[in-house]
């Protein structure tokens, strides 16, 4: 019972808990209570899945696949792969450490936050378990709407402006994007993803290479926002400094990452290396000029949303490098950059809340009145740099090692930004926390370091920092044999015959055996 | 009872519950309120509603010398309009005062432009869908300008009324033509007639003259004009009736016309509706984003999304008229519904207009800042909701028919109307600002929340479980027994899909 429906239950306990808080009373911390109960076991649910799951196989897993409407063939299909797998776990991780981070950050009408926030962990759920393309594509304009509505009532200055700068981005490429499904539909009569996949890879549509370009092309745009790609991360900075800190947590990368590696390489593996080499090189100059404006940043949380558009853009690296190394790594830094970024946005909300801002400036010598914080800012930059034994090293090394072999040039570029990540976040440490004391930090000596409900939120970003870092096996077990799969373009010898596609070089035993 | 009789039985029904509203106001105490009038509205409202469900368990047939039709697309529409004009009744009973003056002939004229539009969408001759888009216009003209006091109320009238009269003369004109060059006024007999016709230069003319005359009573571009003014000088529980019954039935006698009657004249008349839906759509959404005033935001709204529903007019299938069919629905839901909050919050002299008044709506009165959070949200097209499975289905038939630029120009313009529907969002959800007087809102009555729980029910439902409402679109677009492609049925069983994926490799 619980294997058959797992994933329903899983994406649908937070909406289900949004709906009961909306029946709560506003009454102490009543609110915040349930939110934390249900996100933990949003959180339970979700570690049932690597328990039960078979590493043997890349196929989908948990599979519910029913109809829902049968005219259009609207089906609601759902299963995990070892892609998102792990995505899945990650979300659920996150979801009871936002509920503990906005515990007193979020005091006035924290009925509405939590909802939202509950409903939010619903739509990203959704997206990474939905196998049905329209299903999906109401899971992902879904999570657009309880984040809006949260930048725009948490803002700190300018919410609503921000919320309807993140929404236009994001809405009108998934506009172009809703015609390209239709346009699939239209011609192969099905939403799903498991038989399109068959089709597409087939060649039975009879669709053009000229037309299944501008599909994956409108595929890869809406994603590419998501991510966001340089030159497409207009609407990060903003967010990033408005939303509140659990919403910060998720805004980036995962959905849109993921949505590439299901879609642009699953669908459309032909297309996904025509247009290679443009991604290669948007995502180095993402990395390098994430980096440099970075470096500088006044303001903590551009700095962080810059450094998360320079990791991000490894991701798009690894992605684009079509070796199992390198999504591997792509998948991993994923992770990585949910983790740590995640934990230092958590860092930056408590130093917020305990000083009331986030300009580096006003900052200096916090080291000698707050050891815990200090400890843990160090420990998260180091592991966004990319220090070995911590989680940050292993993606960023499968990802430069692999496209070294592939794209040695652009791949010598992209290692700059592993010094330049490291020059801006040493620079923020030194800034903040050593040096003399300034007024600020003067003015409010009372401040306190670290209270137990912040250790019971930063801890876990610690522990699986250092786990990740060393037991990488565990996670890539999930995750090699599913890239393997896209890697591999195992439907590779029917689209040679029709364009010129370069493969990345892989050990032959491998094509065929996937080919078979 | 006549047989003939049940093929009209619900415009007998309100016919009959109209003249008495009108016999029984004179009569009651001038001091005492007419509000159980409202409630005779209702109730009479809710036997036509059951009447037209009835009908549909009816055989498909004629009444009436063959000028009424009842069938399943005739009861989509009647229970369409039963349910709109329903809702905005309850809508109306909760923000009229108790000493509102001439309230009962506003519920009664509500009622027969009810039987206008119901009839209509029956009526299957020419001349009887006049004398019906008569019946309708006129009650709305009046209605239009029934805030006699505000300086807008006439102005809104005369506007519409004089415009109005100018686009009914073209589609009279346009009969008149067709007569001449099939020498029939029967919407089934024409299509036979046509290929024989010696002059159907005529005939394309009249058609091209019916789309003036129709276009404007759907406000869709260039016959747009009159609608922010009408709509803002208008009461608001009747611009939520007036932007969705009468336009509804409208678009019904559009899809009967072009579709039974011109099937053959396509080529002529696609290219211009193609370039209406792409102006109405345009023309909306960019009016739209300059507007301070809800009212006319949502006015500009409402010509945008005469303009989806046109893209389900331009493929030439069964999937387009039901696509177009269901489009209807779910805009009625949603856009009664968003009119019942604006009611309510501005009352019925519309206190409160602009987007800055709505600020912090959202804190004062949760419910319906919600709802109207839920309304907006399924404008912009969000799944879950109806207007994405509007949108979607429309644009499905367009892609459907190869008619892919219109379906990214629709598309493109659904990310550019998500821009005005969020800044109002943004402002139920933002910090409300200190001298508001949002916080004498007045008590939410009985009516008022059973039409908020139907028009937010049906936005939801139409958006998680179509099935229903769309298979009853489906066996309306059926009726009219289009030669096209469906969806449904137009690829081979996916079977093989195995078999053939082992044997490229």
């Amino acid at each position: 019972m619980l294997n058959e429906h797992i994933l329903s239950i899983t994406t649908f306990v937070p909406a289900l808990g949004a709906i009961l808080i909306a029946l709560l009373p506003r009454q102490g911390k009543v609110i915040q209570w349930c939110a934390l109960l249900v996100s933990l076991l949003t959180f339970a649910l979700t570690l049932h899945l690597p328990a039960h799951y078979d590493y043997g196989t890349r196929s989908f897993q948990f599979v519910e696949d029913y109809s829902w409407i049968t005219s259009p063939n609207i089906r609601y299909h759902m299963g995990i792969d070892g892609i998102s797998l792990w995505l899945v776990v990650l979300t659920g991780f996150l979801a009871p450490i936002g509920v503990l981070a906005s515990w007193t950050a979020i005091s006035t009408r924290s009925k509405e936050f939590y909802f939202f926030f509950l409903l939010q962990q619903t739509a990203m759920l959704g997206v990474f378990t939905s196998l049905d393309i329209f299903l999906y594509y109401g899971f992902w304009e879904l999570s657009l709407i309880p984040m809006a509505i949260l930048i725009a009532m948490f803002g700190r200055t300018k919410g609503p402006a921000a919320a309807i700068k993140f929404f236009l981005y994001t809405f009108i490429p998934s506009a172009l994007f809703l015609v390209a499904i239709l346009y699939l539909y239209a011609k192969s009569g099905t939403f799903d993803f498991v038989t399109l996949q068959h089709m597409l890879a087939t060649g039975q549509l009879g669709i053009t290479q000229n037309a299944l370009a501008w599909t994956a092309f409108a595929f890869l745009f809406a994603f590419a926002v998501k991510v966001p790609v340089f030159p497409l991360h207009g609407w990060l900075g903003d967010v990033f400094s408005e939303a509140p800190t659990a919403m910060a947590m998720v805004v980036a990368g995962k959905l849109g990452l993921y949505s590439i590696l299901r879609f642009n390489l699953g669908l459309f593996p032909a297309q996904a290396r025509l247009f290679a080499p443009w991604m290669i090189a948007l995502a180095v100059i993402g990395i390098v000029y994430g980096s440099l404006v970075a470096l500088a940043q006044k303001d903590l949380k551009r700095l962080t949303a810059f450094a998360t558009l320079a990791a991000l853009s490894f991701c798009i690296l690894g992605i684009f490098c079509f070796s199992v190394a390198g999504l591997d790594g792509a998948v991993y830094q994923t992770l990585n950059e949910g983790l740590s970024g995640g934990a230092l946005l958590l860092l930056l909300g408590f130093l917020y809340e305990r000083y009331g801002t986030y300009e580096m400036p006003a900052y200096g010598g916090l080291a000698a009145r707050l050891p815990w914080m200090v400890a843990f800012f160090v420990i998260t930059s180091l592991s966004l740099a990319g220090l070995p034994l911590l989680n940050g090293f292993v993606g960023e090394f499968l990802v430069l090692s692999s496209s070294f072999a592939t794209h040695t040039g652009w791949a010598a570029v992209a290692t700059t930004g592993v010094i330049l990540s490291a020059a801006f976040l040493l620079t923020m440490v030194q800034n903040v926390f050593y040096g003399k004391q300034s007024a600020l930090v003067q003015g409010r000596s009372t401040i306190r370091d670290i209270n137990a409900r912040e250790h019971l939120a930063v801890w876990p970003f610690m522990v699986l920092m250092l786990v990740m870092g060393t037991l990488s096996p565990y996670w890539i077990k999930a995750i090699e044999p599913a890239v393997r799969g896209l890697a591999s373009n195992p439907f590779g010898l029917h689209y040679a015959a029709h364009s010129e596609v370069r493969f990345t070089a892989l050990p032959p035993a491998t094509h065929t055996a996937e080919a078979k | 009872m006549n047989p003939q009789l049940l093929r009209i039985l619900p415009e007998v029904i309100l016919t009959v519950t109209g003249v008495l509203i009108m016999l029984i106001d004179p009569i009651m105490p001038r001091a005492a309120t007419r509000k159980s009038m409202g409630w005779l509205a209702v109730l009479g409202t809710l036997l036509a509603l059951f009447a037209s469900i009835q009908q549909l368990h009816l055989a498909p047939g004629t009444a009436y010398f063959n000028t009424v039709q009842t069938d399943a697309f005739s009861g989509f529409f009647h229970i369409l309009i039963a349910g709109i004009v329903l809702t905005s009744l309850l809508v109306t009973l909760d923000t009229v005062t108790n000493d509102q003056e001439n309230l009962g002939e506003l519920f009664a004229l509500t009622i027969f432009g009810a039987v206008g539009s119901m009839l209509m969408t029956s009526a299957v001759e020419l001349l009887l869908i006049f004398i019906a888009l008569e019946i309708s216009s006129i009650s709305s003209y009046i209605l239009a300008g029934f805030r006699r006091h505000s300086a807008k109320g006439p102005e809104s009238s005369i506007k519409y009324f004089l415009l109005g009269s100018f686009a009914t003369a073209f589609f009279l004109y346009g009969i008149a033509l067709v007569f001449g060059a099939t020498g029939t006024t029967r919407i089934g007999l024409i299509a036979a007639q046509l290929p024989g016709s010696t002059t159907p230069l005529i005939a394309t003319l009249g058609v091209g003259m019916i789309l003036i005359g129709l276009g404007f009573k759907v406000s869709a571009a260039p016959f747009h004009v009159w609608t922010p003014d009408t709509y803002e000088g208008a009461p608001s529980p009747i611009v939520g009736m007036m932007s969705t019954a009468p336009k509804a039935a409208a678009f019904a006698v559009l899809l009967r016309i072009l579709f039974v009657s011109f099937p053959t004249l396509y080529a002529h008349w696609q290219p211009l509706v193609w370039w209406m839906a792409v102006l109405s759509m345009t023309i909306g959404n960019l009016g739209a984003l300059k507007q301070r005033n809800v009212k006319r935001m949502l006015a500009y709204s409402s010509i945008a999304n005469a303009g989806y529903l046109l893209v389900g007019f331009t493929a030439l299938s069964t999937d387009g008229v039901a696509a177009a069919a269901f489009y209807t629905v779910t805009y009625a839901a949603m856009n009664v519904g968003i009119f019942a909050v604006i009611s309510h919050v501005g009352g019925y002299e519309d206190r409160l207009t602009t987007v800055q008044d709505y600020r912090g709506l959202g804190y004062r009165s949760p419910l319906m800042g919600g709802a109207m959070a839920f309304f907006l949200i399924s404008l912009i097209g969000i799944p879950f909701t109806g207007g994405f499975f509007g949108k979607f289905y429309v644009f499905a038939a367009a892609l459907h028919s190869g008619l892919v630029w219109l379906a990214i120009i629709g598309l493109i313009n659904s990310g550019v109307a998500a821009f005005y529907y969020l800044r109002l969002l943004a402002a139920i959800y933002s910090k409300p600002s200190e001298n508001m007087p949002l916080e004498q809102m007045p008590r939410i009555q009985i009516s008022m929340l059973f039409a908020l729980l139907l028009t937010v029910v049906s936005t939801l439902m139409l958006g998680i479980m179509p099935g229903r409402v769309l298979s009853a679109a489906r066996a309306a677009s059926l009726t009219f027994g289009i030669q096209g492609s469906s969806m449904t049925t137009a690829h081979p069983p996916m079977l093989d899909v195995e078999t053939k994926a082992t044997v490229v490799q």
